[in-house]
């Protein structure tokens, strides 16, 4: 069995020299139907294989896969340390003709300046919820889970992640997330001790079901977990507040020594095509990173008030800090949670 | 201290010789589930952290500094006494001090219930106790939380009947957290206290009420010196794995303060762990763990002599 499987590899290998396509990507995050369009219209065999972590990907690439593979999908912060960490190539501009289509917003990243070495893929943001049932009034701003009004007080809940409830707390504030401003830092530290006493529980995988169950009136949550909690049937309201939000995004990045750089740039710019990205956003149900796909979305996911941020708030990603920097910020989190 | 010793006859004759082969499963067993995981931990926790995730091989006691001394939240004031991880301890151990209390309040009467039942019925009572055990403890914490929440059966019961007007506030508190390590922990209370009570010869009950002692005294002077093994039995086997717990911490108290067990389990989270602080606490708690049985495992040989 063994010798007939290489004999495949090596008959194999020569044929499709010229059109190969090798992806490292996160378990089922891209429909079939798409690859094999991508295939059709290019000649190009893909190959995927597979991850469910950024850290595990990471590793593997650091273990020595760098060089077997030619574009990966990491979030957002990993993006930055794998650019640290060299393990990405850059393209320009003109080596994607749909490199227009990306989303304004998400040209200019901070863990990517310029999209030099990746561009956006799916994106979702991490807000909070509110179970419109118990409160009426204006949830526009995030003093809903850091000052919050009378009736939500002590029917808080807050997910357990030391990176969502900092950001969230430092945008609140208004002061930059790596921080190491003693005023700013002890500003953030006092105010979330003091909200703290308003909240009823942290907790990131309880975070929709305790707003299903009504443990929670209000709850900071992931915004697909909120849109599963309306669809469960739990009249909550998710929130883009003013002062803006956490954003998550996967990116298709260039990796270094790919060996088939000229098929990675022609799957990153079928990607960056409206009709393609919409097929991943209807297939996924987060958000694409690329304009003009709207005529393509389905329309739960078009008009899913949780996937559609109003266009004048803003977004900001979680910052990967340097060490020490973070030794600072993990110590206000063990103060928090002392 | 119970009971004649263990009886050496012939049949010691017959295994000379295969004593070190018979005994090499339980070797393989403690070394490869015991030894080698506390050794390993025990290394890690004098390694230097890795920034994200994992450690590099530099020897240090920046761990146990963490945990004991603070510099302040930048470093640069005078070393003082760290009482946060103290603190977090502490709670840990009053936590588990009052469910091991709790647990013994209740396991002890139920032990001694089944005991005293006849000999054919016993087999019942003990399956029934085990019973909700077979069902994985993260399903039946979850299942307790539903219970208790403000619109579970239990409020909804009480409010029916007119107990109470108003929901009563059970979930996030620390009244749920020990209802949950109770519930999770009681059988382990139980069955040790039931077997010693098994083995208590009731004459001498009746000998203590013969010669005028009252129940109290009987069950002060008598009973309790007779299955105090079985109690402290118990004790250890709630309170040990009381102070590490962390699922009936986060999922019924709203994980708002760390326990022991949440603190470790923070350290090997995602790519912010600290893998060599959270090897640390560990040692510390097992180290802790270890004094005070080998406390009583002393005092109970001097009672012994």
């Amino acid at each position: 069995m063994k010798k007939l499987l290489l004999g495949t590899c090596l008959l194999a290998t020569p044929a499709f020299a010229e059109g190969e396509l090798k992806v490292y990507h996160w378990f089922e995050y891209i429909p079939e139907e798409l690859v094999q369009k991508f295939e059709t219209e290019t000649g190009i065999d893909v190959t995927i294989d597979t991850y469910d972590s950024n850290e595990a990907m990471l590793a593997a690439l650091k273990a020595g896969k760098i060089g077997q593979y030619d574009v990966a999908v990491p979030g957002d912060y990993m993006v930055k340390i794998m650019g640290d960490e060299g393990l990405l190539d850059t393209f320009a501009p003109e080596d994607l003709p749909n490199f227009g289509n990306i989303a304004p917003q998400w040209l200019d990243v901070p863990f990517d300046p310029g999209r030099k070495s990746s561009i956006p893929y799916q994106w979702g943001s991490t807000a909070f919820s509110v179970n419109r049932d118990v409160y009426q009034g204006d949830i526009d701003s995030l003093a809903i889970l850091f000052n919050p009004p009378a009736e939500l007080q002590g029917k808080i809940n807050v997910l357990d992640s030391q990176g969502e409830v900092l950001a969230l707390g430092s945008i609140y504030l208004g002061i930059p997330q790596c921080s190491q401003d003693r005023e700013q830092l002890k500003a953030l530290s006092d105010m979330l001790v003091a909200a703290k006493a308003h909240w009823a529980s942290f907790g990131s995988d309880t975070a929709k079901d305790v707003l299903v169950s009504g443990d929670a009136a209000a709850g900071m949550i992931y915004n697909g977990f909120s849109a599963k909690a309306r669809a469960e049937g739990a009249n909550v309201e998710y929130a883009f507040p003013k002062e803006g939000y956490v954003v998550w995004m996967d990116n298709v990045v260039l990796l270094k020594d790919a060996p088939n750089r000229d098929n990675a740039l022609k799957f990153m710019n079928f990607l960056l095509d409206p009709e393609n990205s919409a097929a991943v956003t209807n297939y996924a149900a987060y958000t694409s990173g690329v304009t003009g796909v709207d005529p393509f979305l389905a329309d739960e996911i078009k008009n899913s008030p949780e996937n559609n941020p109003p266009a004048d708030q803003k977004g900001f990603f979680i910052e990967a800090c340097d060490e020490e920097t973070q030794k600072l910020y993990d110590a206000i989190w063990t103060n928090l949670k002392k | 201290m119970a009971g004649p010793g263990p009886s050496r006859g012939p049949a010691d004759a017959a295994y000379a010789g295969l004593v070190r082969p018979l005994l090499l499963p339980t070797w393989v067993v403690i070394g490869i589930l015991m030894v080698v995981p506390v050794a390993l931990m025990a290394v890690y926790s004098f390694l230097t952290k890795e920034f994200r995730g994992g450690v590099e091989w530099d020897f240090t006691l920046a761990a146990y500094d963490q945990f004991f001394v603070t510099r302040g939240l930048f470093g640069d004031e005078p070393a003082q006494i760290e009482w946060t991880y103290i603190t977090i301890f502490a709670r840990s151990i009053w936590q588990a001090a009052l469910a091991t209390g709790l647990c013994l309040l209740i396991g002890f009467p139920t032990a001694w219930f089944i005991a005293t039942r006849p000999a054919r019925t016993r087999g019942v009572w003990l399956f029934l106790i085990t019973i909700p055990y077979w069902v994985n403890l993260l399903i039946r914490t979850v299942s307790l939380k539903f219970l208790i929440r403000e619109t579970g059966p239990l409020n909804e019961s009480l409010m029916a009947i007119g107990l109470i007007d108003s929901p009563l506030p059970l979930v996030n508190t620390n009244l749920a957290v020990q209802l949950g390590l109770f519930y999770s922990y009681l059988p382990f209370m139980v069955l040790p206290i039931y077997a010693a009570v098994e083995r208590y010869n009731f004459a001498l009950s009746e000998a203590a009420a013969d010669l005028y002692a009252s129940r109290w005294a009987t069950l002060r002077e008598i009973v309790l010196p007779v299955v105090r093994p079985g109690i402290v039995a118990g004790m250890i086997l709630v309170f040990v794995p009381s102070l590490g717990a962390f699922l009936a911490p986060d999922l019924l108290g709203g994980a708002k303060t760390f326990m022991i067990g949440s603190l470790i389990d923070e350290q090997f989270k995602g790519s912010q762990g600290n893998w060599p602080f959270g090897a640390a606490v560990s040692m510390i708690l097992m180290s802790m763990v270890m004094v005070v049985l080998l406390a009583y495992a002393r005092a109970q040989g001097r009672a012994g002599r």
